[in-house]
């Protein structure tokens, strides 16, 4: 099976955030992921991409990030890159506790884990690096390529 | 599809009909707003009829909950209606369908209210 890999390199706003979901949608799409997965995928996609231009960039004009998705033989890899002082994953709450099921925030990484197979998070030299990947399923996933 | 809105009173219940997607801008805003200025006007009893919403991210689940304790810090009750399957399937993940008063038919929804 072909690989391919498209990146954007997108600004800080909150159109990237919505550009960021509707490229994933169509890419799932494009490669065959059924229903579920797709919302799946563009969800985390748009929660990344939240993370990214929120607490990354921070709506800064002069940082980008950068979206990229990749087809392998068996998976979907996204990486979303942005230009921000990093976050300490320590730090973030178990959104599940008891004395955080009320708070309005900090349920995003925890929505990435739920609908991704694979969700790493790592420091860069110029900010942060999330990677999501989805195993493909079943015979048809992959038929056709994403097209940029 | 952007959110939208349309309040009605019924036996002194405020129903909210909400459609399209509570996300991070100005879905969020618009829910945010439409339940402070319900309860600025002293409405109490608020429903918020998700029927027609198709997505919702995690700023929109915050926006739920912060909806829900505003009301609530102000001697009110909010109350959910009408899920569909994907709003139903975030509350469970995130265990919020613990915290919300989550009902499927307008009427008992209604009586529900002391």
């Amino acid at each position: 099976m072909t690989e391919q890999r498209v990146s954007y390199t997108l600004d800080s706003s909150l159109e990237t955030i919505d550009n960021a979901e509707e490229k994933a949608t169509r890419i799932a799409t494009e490669l065959g992921f059924p229903d579920d997965e797709i919302m799946q995928i563009s969800m985390a996609v748009r929660e990344g991409a939240v993370n990214a231009v929120l607490h990354g960039n921070a709506y800064a004009a002069d940082k980008k990030v950068i979206l990229a998705f990749e087809r392998t033989g068996s998976d979907l890899i996204i990486t979303i890159r942005d230009q921000g002082p990093g976050m300490d994953l320590s730090k973030i709450p178990n959104p599940l506790a008891p004395e955080n099921l009320l708070k309005t925030s900090g349920r995003g990484i925890f929505l990435m884990r739920s609908f991704m197979d694979v969700v790493e998070i790592r420091p860069t030299q110029t900010g942060t690096e999330l990677k999501l990947i989805k195993h493909v399923h079943g015979p048809t996933a992959g038929g056709k390529e994403a097209s940029q | 599809m952007s959110m939208k809105v349309g309040s009605r009173q019924v036996d002194g219940v405020v129903i909210v009909d909400c459609s399209g997607r509570i996300t991070l801008g100005e879905g969020s805003v618009i829910l945010r707003d439409t339940v402070r200025d319900l309860l600025a006007k002293g409405n109490k009893k608020i429903v918020l009829n998700l029927q027609e919403v198709n997505y919702i991210d995690s700023s929109g689940i915050g926006e739920l909950v912060s909806a829900f304790t505003t009301t609530k810090n102000q001697g009110g009750e909010l109350k959910l209606l009408n899920l569909t399957k994907k709003v139903n399937d975030l509350l469970q993940i995130t265990k919020l369908y613990t915290v919300f008063d989550v009902k499927d038919d307008e009427a008992s929804a209604v009586k529900s209210f002391k």
